[in-house]
């Protein structure tokens, strides 16, 4: 084990004292990290997707009120920013990106990469997308359309990546399992 | 302010680096600090949101770069329950010490000597409110964006201030960052997406065929 770093010795010593004036419990540390280990990820967004790619009349509903689809499903978690869903095609390519903090769409993705929330992806993605989606190994074709969703307000943005072309003979459930976080975020294409 | 947080479209930062099956939380710590949080906002410490990413804007720049996103939170928790008089620096750093800690090791946190004071509730569990004032643009319509600087928190970013977008959607009145940040008010205005061509942005040098779509409030917006 290193030696614990000076934030990890600040954060004890903040919790210590939290706790002996009664504002926080002992206990709420190991809830808060088994509820986001085990509970809370990208899962929800997945079947999100999956639906969309199996049931056209869902798709159009979701990228027309993504707040109001979501209602659709019984997903244990709080949303209380607005969803926009934002689709991609042939000719568009969507990317997410939060510049000034890391707003991230928590309810449907769980809690964001650590890389979402470092200063190179904030930095670059709205200026140099391609290059920054060339080190995520994807290549687009020269004429695709890139389309980069700063979240700066309460608007919170998911990428609809492309539907593989063997959709319509797959579960949703089978297709939930092929969606990736990173697929979401529009940093890959599945 | 024109805080270090404000990165969008800065050079020098490197490779992203993703990680393979990454913990929801690398160390204990950062589970705390998140614990910390949720207890903060509880006791009404934390008002609002705005007032939270303000604080953590507000610490060490240093820091900022440094300590990675739960040391962000650390340093902008730290520097509410200051101001609050919930603790002070010096119990603070006493506990340090007695951890075994550096008691000389700056913190990142950044009380103000005469901090904001946010004496109202939001008045609903979300930000989004009603505006009476209808909407002064549409879908279509060419927008200049704010081009003169503002202390304080404030949700356009530097790289879009002084540009001409188009507007591409509406999303009804929101609580405006700026005043609720600082305790002057919910001011609810009306919000919407603006879409930016990467040119616009970047000059000609920049990627072809990119656009940037940021959120912005009406008062960030003139008719072009």
């Amino acid at each position: 084990m290193s030696e614990p770093s000076p934030q990890a010795i600040r954060a004890e010593a903040l919790e210590s004292l939290l706790i002996e004036n009664g504002l926080l419990d002992a206990a709420a540390v190991d809830e808060v990290i088994e509820h986001y280990n085990e509970r809370v990820g990208p899962m929800n967004g997945a079947r999100v997707v999956a639906r969309a790619w199996r049931d056209p009349h869902f798709k159009a509903r979701l990228l027309a009120d993504g707040t109001a689809a979501l209602n659709e499903f019984e997903f244990d978690t709080t949303q209380t920013e607005k969803l926009v869903v934002v689709e991609n095609t042939d000719a568009v390519h969507n990317l997410v990106v939060c510049t000034l903090c890391s707003c991230y769409p928590w309810a449907v993705l769980g809690l964001p990469p650590k890389w979402y929330k470092d200063p190179a992806y904030r930095s670059r993605v709205v200026r140099e997308p391609r290059a920054v989606l060339a080190e995520f190994g994807v290549e687009l074709p020269e004429q695709r359309q890139i389309r980069v969703w700063d979240s700066s307000a309460e608007v919170r943005y998911m990428v609809l990546p492309q539907a593989p072309v063997d959709a319509a003979e797959c579960s949703e459930q089978e297709l939930a399992g092929r969606v990736s976080r990173d697929a979401m975020i529009g940093v890959a294409l599945s | 302010m024109d805080g270090i947080h404000d990165i969008g479209g800065r050079h020098g930062f490197g490779p992203i680096a993703p990680e393979r099956d990454e913990p929801a939380f690398h160390e204990r710590w950062e589970a705390r600090v998140f614990s910390i949080m949720r207890a903060a906002s509880a006791a009404g410490v934390v008002r609002n949101t705005d007032q939270f990413r303000h604080a953590i804007e507000r610490i060490d720049p240093i820091a900022y770069l440094t300590h990675g996103y739960y040391g962000r939170w650390l340093g902008g928790l730290e520097t509410l329950l200051t101001e609050a008089g919930v603790i002070s620096r010096a119990q603070l750093t006493a506990r340090v010490a007695e951890l075994g800690g550096d008691p000389q090791a700056a913190p990142a946190a950044r009380p103000a000597a005469e901090p904001d004071v946010i004496d109202y509730v939001a008045s609903e569990r979300d930000s989004r409110r009603a505006v009476a004032a209808p909407p002064r643009f549409a879908p279509g319509a060419r927008v200049r964006t704010q081009a003169t600087p503002k202390p304080g928190h404030t949700r356009l970013p530097t790289y879009a201030r002084g540009r001409v977008g188009t507007v591409i959607a509406w999303h009804d009145g929101w609580v405006f960052p700026d005043s609720n940040a600082h305790g002057r008010g919910e001011n609810p205005q009306h919000l919407y997406t603006v879409a930016f061509a990467g040119d616009d942005l970047w000059g000609e040098a920049g990627e072809p065929g990119l656009t940037v779509h940021l959120d912005l409030f009406e008062s960030y917006l003139e008719a072009q």
